[in-house]
């Protein structure tokens, strides 16, 4: 007995700061989300007087720095969706051809992805920036989701050729012995077989280009073109900037990416965190 | 972890025809690769080779070499790498053992401790960037209700303002290698414990000679996979210090895009291309390690 509570005391005092730890900048963040500027301002752990105030000025866009806020989150998400679309469509058809159709040159592809893969996201991005400017495509969407898709690929063209491979081949040989197409097999075997994964890639793409910052801040500049997260880092530009609306639309925009998180972790743990370093 | 483990066999060698050329499975299987492909050569091959060019003028090297903030970001970059990634690395490999204990309360910090992979950064580095502000920040606040005196000024002392980055960085991905490393537990057989208990091996022991040695491989390829990611991670930095005060806590990911930023192109390049010796050997390693 003794022992016991002895173990379940260790544990604690390692939950406990855990808990802590991980809680108290998104407990921050929704403080001043529900707190006036002053109380905000006063290091309360709790506001005497909680509002919701803040929400509705996020909501109706009344201040200067949320003058697009709506506009800008259908920005964020018609990016994140197309990025979702586009780099399932293009690692869907790849892994496909490396893995089902054992197509000549596709380990080669594959190696380009793993290589794309590995560069440092932010060294990329000056390259890509100055390529972006050469096709003309500066301060437009299709920018950040080109560049999103590239980034995005790579990883769920791995991950989908793993879970790929580990279809039985006998089916190809069946479908192929009652004669089907290449696309029949794509459409009617594939797609079906690896809906897991798909689902798991697709919200990895759509998180990545929702969550993305450094190539939206470097390829949108229009007020009304750039994503959410940009116009958050916005705030900063002034030194007497509205905290408190700065967290409530923080919080916003962060609630929908956690949801899906949440909803799609069963698919996201065993479809991608094994993936990322499992040989 | 693995979601179906059939046995693998091997496919039949697409029916071929006898004449030369690619059989229809051949052209479809290009086909589709084609998308890929594309997006390789014109997101990935133009833009590094068309870097690589406007790199080319060994002027801009001095230039670099000249600047004592690209100095300065190298030596952060280092500590960043060195220290940052190790101390995540060791408490991820700590917290990994404790997440595998199955009481439910556990269980439920687990899905709690994941949140801070699962939420957007911006956000969350402001939160953190707020709660350091030397005047109204919940940080002094509560320091000065402790102890009446007033806390640091932490995002104006190069050093502190570093420690606080690479806190917000481990904050941040601090969860998703604990879950790394927990699957690589799970896939240890309990046999072996039970083993090394009725051998009477101590905690230490068992970490050390039936844990670790599991773990050892995927700690590694964690390790190396995290300080390519790592040396890409601008926002801890940038959205927490904005490189200051006075430029002093850069890092190459932000310094890069700062001459990016000034219109400096040959800099900003010339600062990816000296990391290149450095950085080339994690991706080979990496690539040797995922395409086997």
């Amino acid at each position: 007995m003794m022992r016991g509570a002895v173990d379940e005391a260790k544990l604690l005092l390692i939950g406990i700061p855990v808990a802590i730890w991980t809680l108290l900048p998104i407990y921050h963040m929704f403080l001043f989300s529900i707190s006036s500027k002053e109380e905000a301002f006063s290091g309360k752990a709790w506001p005497d007087h909680p509002t919701l105030r803040n929400f509705g000025v996020v909501f109706r866009e009344q201040h200067y720095f949320l003058n697009h806020f709506w506009q800008q989150f259908a920005n964020s998400l018609l990016i994140a969706v197309a990025v979702g679309v586009l780099t399932l469509a293009v690692a869907a058809t790849a892994a496909f051809a490396i893995s089902r159709l054992r197509t000549r040159g596709g380990r080669v592809v594959l190696n380009c992805a793993l290589f794309t893969y590995f560069i440092p996201a932010a060294f990329l991005a000056v390259p890509m920036y100055k390529a972006m400017g050469a096709y003309s495509l500066l301060n437009s969407k299709w920018s950040l989701i080109l560049a999103m898709v590239t980034i995005a690929s790579p990883y769920a063209i791995w991950v989908l050729k793993q879970a790929s491979d580990r279809l039985p081949y006998e089916l190809d040989e069946a479908a192929r012995i009652d004669g089907a197409s290449p696309l029949q097999l794509f459409r009617l075997v594939y797609l079906p077989l690896m809906a897991p994964s798909l689902v798991a890639v697709g919200t990895y793409a759509l998180l990545l280009a929702w969550n993305e910052y450094l190539y939206a801040f470097l390829l949108l500049s229009r007020d009304q073109d750039i994503t959410l997260p940009v116009a958050l880092g916005h705030f900063l530009s002034a030194d007497d900037s509205p905290w408190e609306l700065l967290m409530t639309a923080g919080l916003v925009y962060a609630l929908p990416p956690a949801a899906i998180y949440y909803a799609f972790k069963r698919y996201m743990v065993a479809g991608l965190t094994t993936g990322a370093v499992k040989s | 972890m693995s979601t179906i483990a059939l046995p693998k066999v091997e496919p039949l060698d697409p029916i071929r025809p006898k004449r030369r050329g690619l059989s229809p499975w051949q052209v479809w299987g290009v086909a589709l690769l084609a998308p890929y492909i594309l997006v390789f050569a014109v997101f990935v091959v133009y833009p590094v080779a068309y870097g690589f060019w406007l790199a080319r003028d060994p002027q801009s090297y001095v230039r670099l070499f000249d600047d004592p903030v690209f100095a300065g970001a190298v030596v952060n970059t280092l500590v960043f790498l060195i220290i940052g990634i190790n101390v995540k690395m060791l408490v991820a490999l700590f917290l990994s053992g404790f997440f595998v204990n199955t009481r439910p309360w556990i269980k439920w910090l687990s899905i709690l401790f994941i949140l801070p992979w699962a939420v957007p950064s911006i956000p969350t580095i402001l939160s953190v960037r707020f709660m350091l502000n030397p005047e109204w920040g919940l940080v002094n606040q509560v320091i000065f209700r402790l102890t009446a005196a007033d806390g640091p000024n932490w995002l104006n002392d190069r050093w502190l303002a570093l420690t606080m980055a690479i806190l917000v960085h481990v904050w941040k991905s601090l969860p998703f290698w604990t879950m790394i490393l927990i699957a690589g537990r799970l896939t240890i057989p309990p046999e072996l414990y039970e083993a090394a208990s009725v051998d009477g091996a101590s905690k230490w022991q068992k970490f050390r000679f039936v844990t670790w040695p599991s773990l050892a491989t995927l700690y590694l390829t964690s390790t190396i996979l995290s300080m390519i990611w790592t040396l890409g991670d601008f926002n801890s930095v940038y959205l927490l210090t904005g490189g200051g005060p006075a430029d002093l806590t850069h890092v190459l990911a932000t310094l890069g895009i700062r001459y990016l930023r000034l219109d400096q192109v040959d800099l900003a390049m010339a600062t990816i291309v000296v990391a290149m010796p450095f950085v080339l050997p994690l991706m080979y390693f990496m690539m040797k390690r995922l395409s086997k």
